[in-house]
């Protein structure tokens, strides 16, 4: 083959210094940035200009390095994030207002927005937020909710320097302590660890729903492609399943035989970079037989449909039951009833998974590089797949662009794993965007019927819930959804007669697992939705009716659980109803004027709310925290809740801060390496700040007790003041060195060490659902203003406000973000996200919020203590999303009159709606 | 200049590389942004001139009469910044996606699509340049070198609207544009409205066009003017964007909008 340009270098000036590459032909951009001059801060999120991670300068124009084959950059000027944030002075201005007002979470979106508004600085003096979104339209963040990106670009392009908040105490708006390289690009992510040599995998995977397949000559297909090493099923060295709950293992590394949903993987080929490639995996030798596939619950619990690992396809159900529901509906003065449809929902994470592992010098073991959410039950799933003992296998997490759930279970690392052993040597992957999709799970899709009761002054008293969940083809956190629904289903209210019932099907569709709010979101649109109706029908202001139904502190959950105090549910509408009252009068008079001047636009406001247990359910769910100090003095937290952008390495290491009493600049972080870094647990069901935070604070004050001790002080005053080459404790006017030089060093280097840990006070449900599932839940009620074209169906969001009990705010800032962010994907799943096998496999398919979709959010923190929380602080993750679907869909309905009962709202949908409602002419 | 059935043609490559997918393309590249005479932009004797090496920005950026407000408006909505800035009009065209931005507003400017190859230069029709989804009637050997605005459409009235799911990076559930000349009392002489990602390619509207003879914006008040007859050459599709249904009801809306726009652009 002739390839004209392939020895000749490519030279251009990269952030200021001669580069000369020399690309194979067609080589992208981003390939040659990261892969040949070791410019890792360019991230790649889809390789399709989707994204805009990958964003870069050249010659000064802004384009996704992703789509430029590197021959064109001959000659040019190309600069990226580490260069701009290093010295140019929109960049440096730009890094220093990310870091301070929180625009930044997991970072992996960080260096494209950067670089994106440092061209628009470069340009336009002070831009408004308009001409912000603008410019920084073609980048996706599915962390911040946008509106601390706007507000830092604008602050920026003012001119002036943002100083960062000052503190480090419980309660202060403290920068993220591992800000600074998430927006320099500096955050090492799963595809960032691994040299550019090393050994790349791809995976090879189904066509179909549902399959046979037999493989062709494998070893002659090796041969002939120059390739290290060919898996299947027959190399899994230990058992070929995975899962995440006991007695749910069942999915299997590569599929034995016959696949059972689309994506699923078969086999896998390793080799050298360049030769992988190149590689075209479609002529991998493996054949097909199509067989019928079951893609709905419907289809898989009719007769004769395929059979996923049960008769029957039902995977395990759940129930909560308290009173007696159906004679609650029967003497109810006014019913609602209702049939609702929810959509497979994709995380959309802008860091693809990723990895790089490394075998151990013996042969007997393997450190796992790579993004997670659950270093320690990875490590016990991988122990099991490789046939090791858990100590043979190291998991060294990175930096996680984004999780929200999906991290949590393994993708990659098994596949590196069973390479790296089976080779000896390192081996390298990162999943393309489309093979993401397809592969790792879901938000459930649901089916909720659900029908509520009320007497005639409003009270409820009767609630009847039965959802059916597609849990795909494989368990994942398919039980912990079946089993949350039924005790989160009523909503943050107090019930009458109560039962909720679900049911998790197995169907050939991708696993559905873990995603903010397990469940709970789908439930909430259902009850949310009826609430307003309900209201309705009785003549009720939406938000009246609900403050008048809220739990209160002493009342029992449909659980039968009671909380003496820490029920913020109706602090959080009471923060609501000034603007609701404004709402309305704006929207009505907003209507008025539509109507007389002939516009198709309406406005209305509409409530949502929600509340989420957090930790796991009415199960054991420890974390532990280490911490020490070193002989010259350093204080060294060992942190091992992960962080996936939602900023616990800051909040954590605030509570354990204060805790010893010291700044917590003063505090070194060792991240949630297996070897070193005891289980802090899985980051999930909202249960770091409050379950890890609470062994953060117990090793805090282990550690004070124990240095104070040294020094024979008894005084809670007394500082710790760690400094070069010692440790001091100050009181009064006096100084006490901490003799440290004298002392042992253990092995890991601590002369002096504490270990905590901490267990939420729960206890296991009866056969009703009745007992103590949480230790504590957090609340929150949103309000949603939208305007709709009433003739082309589509929303424009004006306004949210959340309002959310967080118990105590940690860090507000780190709050926020995580509440606007939690809105902006409510906001997707209310209006455009639904993942449909085979047809929206990337990101312009599929469709997630960008910078001009999410309107501006009004966060309101409410602080109802909880007893348990360390310094009364409660979970916030998972409940930022829930409220907002519901909010922006009763919303809606008061906008136009549409009866909602389907997600996503998209146009053609709403349209629809409004011609049923006869509203639409 | 192209040998070879393999060789692909590379201008900005927002188009190319997705394609790919996460491999290498097999087969040699020939880069247009190479080719200097490709770049120009600019009036001609036959009318307006874009050449194959334009892209989105230079036509955002450039001086260009009012018949190209609604190309301009297209090229605000194409994908981003990071993608206007790299991705040309003509590879919009020989793209020749259904939903492509370029080819509504070309197609109200009885564009001509400027065909270079082994056996000399060559125009053709845009409506006859598209053959269909993906496929242009470009030969073996050739290049779109440019497009042609003709003279006597480049001064008249244009606008264009985008239907989309979100706001910024987003594939149309349906587009339109319009050209008009308008009398002096504020009527439309002649209207040419184009609708893109509705047919298999995009599609002018000779009804609406013919219905649109004489009417003012008061007649265009009417939420009713335009009637599913006009949508005649129309055969949209129902998919994960919308159904054919809704596709309908919200072009008749699109298009009494697009004219709207339009006419309160024309000149009195």
């Amino acid at each position: 083959m002739d390839r004209r340009t392939e020895s000749e270098l490519v030279t251009f000036l990269l952030n200021g210094a001669e580069a000369a590459v020399d690309p194979v032909a067609g080589e992208r951009l981003s390939q040659s940035l990261r892969e040949r001059l070791g410019a890792r801060d360019v991230k790649v999120g889809c390789n399709a200009g989707d994204c805009g991670a990958c964003t870069v300068l050249i010659d000064g124009a802004p384009a996704c390095a992703c789509l430029v084959p590197t021959q064109q950059v001959r000659g040019a000027t190309v600069e990226t994030a580490a260069g701009l944030t290093a010295t140019d002075p929109d960049g440096v201005r730009l890094a220093q207002a990310f870091l301070a007002l929180g625009a930044s979470q997991c970072g992996f979106c960080t260096p494209g927005m950067v670089v994106s508004a440092v061209a628009l600085l470069r340009g336009t003096t002070a831009p408004g937020p308009e001409a912000v979104r603008d410019a920084l339209g073609g980048v996706l963040c599915r962390c911040t909710g946008y509106s601390k990106i706007v507000e830092a670009v604008v602050a920026a392009g003012q001119g002036r320097e943002t100083a960062l908040p000052p503190g480090g105490r419980v309660g202060d708006p403290i920068a993220r302590v591992d800000g600074g390289a998430k927006i320099s690009g500096g955050e090492v992510f799963g595809d960032d660890v691994a040299p550019p040599e090393a050994l790349v995998l791809k995976v090879i995977r189904s066509p179909y729903s549902r399959a046979r397949f037999r493989f062709g000559d494998l070893d002659a297909y090796r041969a002939r492609h120059g390739l290290a090493l060919v898996l299947t099923a027959a190399e899994v060295p230990g058992a070929n399943r995975m899962g995440m709950i006991p007695g749910y293992i069942d999915q299997p590394v590569f599929a034995e035989g016959e696949v059972w949903f689309r994506g699923e993987a078969v086999a896998a080929v390793v080799a050298e970079p360049e030769r992988a490639a190149a590689l075209d995996l479609a002529e991998f030798p493996v054949e097909w037989e199509v067989l019928p596939a079951a893609l709905t619950p419907e289809a898989a619990r009719a007769p004769g449909a395929p059979v996923l690992h049960v008769p029957g396809n039902v995977m395990c159900r759940g129930r909560v039951c308290r009173g007696d529901a159906e004679a609650g509906l029967a003497g109810a003065v006014h019913c609602v009833s209702g049939r609702f449809r929810t959509a497979f929902v994709e995380h959309a994470y802008l860091e693809p998974e990723a990895g790089y592992v490394v075998p151990a010098p013996e042969g007997d073991g393997v450190a796992i590089h790579a993004c997670t959410q659950a270093p320690a039950m990875n490590r016990e799933a991988l122990a099991s797949v490789l046939g090791l003992a858990p100590e043979a296998v190291v998991i060294r997490p990175t930096a996680v662009g984004g999780g929200f759930g999906s991290k949590l279970d393994l993708s990659t690392q098994p596949f590196l794993a069973i390479a790296a052993l089976r080779l000896g040597r390192p081996v390298r992957m990162a999943y393309a965007r489309s093979e993401s999709m397809q592969s790792t799970t879901k938000r459930h899709p649901s089916d909720i019927a659900l029908e509520i009761g009320a007497d005639a002054e409003g009270r409820i008293t009767g609630l009847r819930f039965d959802g059916v969940f597609n849990t795909g083809a494989y368990a994942s956190w398919g039980p912990t959804v079946a089993s949350r629904v039924p005790i989160h289903a009523s909503g943050p209210y107090r019930m009458g007669g109560y039962l909720a019932e679900t049911a998790g099907v197995y169907t050939n569709c991708p696993p559905a697992g873990a995603f903010r709010g397990f469940g709970v979101p789908q439930a909430t649109i259902a009850l949310e939705l009826l609430l307003d109706e309900l209201a309705d029908a009785l003549g009720q202001d939406p938000l009246a009716f609900r403050i008048a139904n809220a739990l209160r502190d002493g009342e029992p959950t449909v659980c039968g659980q009671v909380f003496e105090s820490g029920v913020g549910i109706g602090a959080c509408f009471e923060a609501l109803r000034p603007g609701w009252a404004a709402a309305w009068a704006e929207t009505e008079a907003f209507n008025a004027l539509a109507r007389a001047e002939g516009s198709a636009l309406r406005r209305g406001a509409g409530v949502g709310a929600g509340w989420y247990g957090c930790g796991n359910t009415g199960l054991p769910n420890p974390a532990t925290i280490r911490a020490g100090i070193t002989r010259d003095g350093r204080v060294v937290l060992h942190q091992g809740a992960v962080d996936i952008g939602q900023g616990s390495n800051t909040v954590i290491a605030q509570i354990f801060a204060e805790a010893l009493g010291v700044p917590v600049a003063a505090v070194e972080r060792v991240g949630a390496d297996t070897d070193v870094t005891p289980d802090a647990g899985k980051t999930s069901a909202s249960r770091q700040t409050f379950i890890t935070g609470n062994a953060a604070m117990r090793a805090g004050a282990a550690l004070r007790a124990e240095i104070l001790r040294r020094v024979n002080v008894e005084d809670a005053r007394a500082e710790i003041v760690p400094g070069a080459g010692g440790l001091e404790v100050r009181r009064g006017g006096e100084t006490h060195a901490v003799p440290l030089a004298g002392l042992e060093e253990d092995a890991l280097g601590y002369v002096i060490s504490a270990e905590e840990s901490y267990d939420p006070p729960t206890s296991a449900l009866d056969a009703d659902g009745q007992g103590e599932p949480y230790a504590q839940y957090g609340y929150a009620a949103q309000m949603a203003v939208v305007e709709v074209d009433t003739r082309l169906g589509t929303v424009r969001p004006v306004t949210i406000t959340a309002a959310h009990d967080v118990g105590r705010a940690i860090n507000p800032v780190l709050a926020e973000g995580q509440i606007q962010g939690g809105v902006a994907q409510g906001l997707g799943m209310a209006l455009m996200e639904e993942y449909l096998p085979g047809r929206t496999e990337n990101l312009h398919d599929y469709l997630i919020p960008t910078i001009g979709d999410v309107p501006e959010i009004e966060t309101i923190l409410v602080e109802v203590p909880d007893p348990h929380g360390p310094h009364g602080a409660k979970g916030l993750g998972e409940h930022a999303l829930i409220p907002t679907a519901p909010a922006i869909l009763n919303a809606i309905r008061r906008a136009t009159g549409a009866v909602l009962r389907q997600v996503p709202v998209t146009p053609d949908r709403l349209r629809a709606a409004i011609l049923a409602a006869g509203e639409g002419a | 200049m192209v040998e070879g059935a393999r060789a692909r043609v590379v201008a900005g490559g927002t188009d190319l590389f997705p394609q790919l997918g996460d491999r290498l393309p097999d087969g040699d590249l020939v880069d247009l942004g190479r080719i200097r005479d490709l770049n120009e932009m600019g009036q001609c004797p036959d009318g307006w001139l874009i050449g194959a090496g334009t892209t989105w920005s230079e036509i955002l950026r450039a001086e260009m009469p009012s018949g190209f407000d609604g190309l301009k408006a297209a090229a605000r909505e194409v994908g981003s910044v990071q993608i206007q800035n790299r991705a040309t009009l003509v590879g919009n065209i020989c793209n020749a996606s259904p939903a492509a931005d370029g080819i509504p507003p070309l197609l109200t400017l009885n564009a001509k699509v400027i065909l270079v190859g082994p056996r000399g230069t060559r125009r053709m029709d845009l409506p006859d340049f598209l053959r269909g989804p993906r496929q242009t009637g470009m030969r073996q050997g050739e290049i779109v070198a440019g497009v042609l605005v003709p003279r006597g459409v480049c001064e008249r009235s244009a606008a264009f609207r985008k239907l989309g799911a979100r706001r910024y990076l987003v594939i149309s559930i349906a587009m339109v544009a319009a050209v008009l000349r308008c009398d002096a009392a504020g009527r439309i002489a002649n209207a040419r409205v184009a609708v893109g990602a509705a047919s298999p390619v995009a599609r002018r509207l000779p009804a609406l066009e013919a219905a649109l003879e004489g009417a003012d914006a008061a007649a265009l008040a009417d939420p009713g003017f335009v009637r599913p007859e006009h949508l005649a050459p129309l055969a949209p599709v129902s998919d994960v964007r919308g159904s054919a249904e809704y596709r309908c009801d919200a072009i008749a809306e699109l298009c009494r909008r697009t004219v709207l726009d339009a006419l309160s652009r024309s000149p009195r």
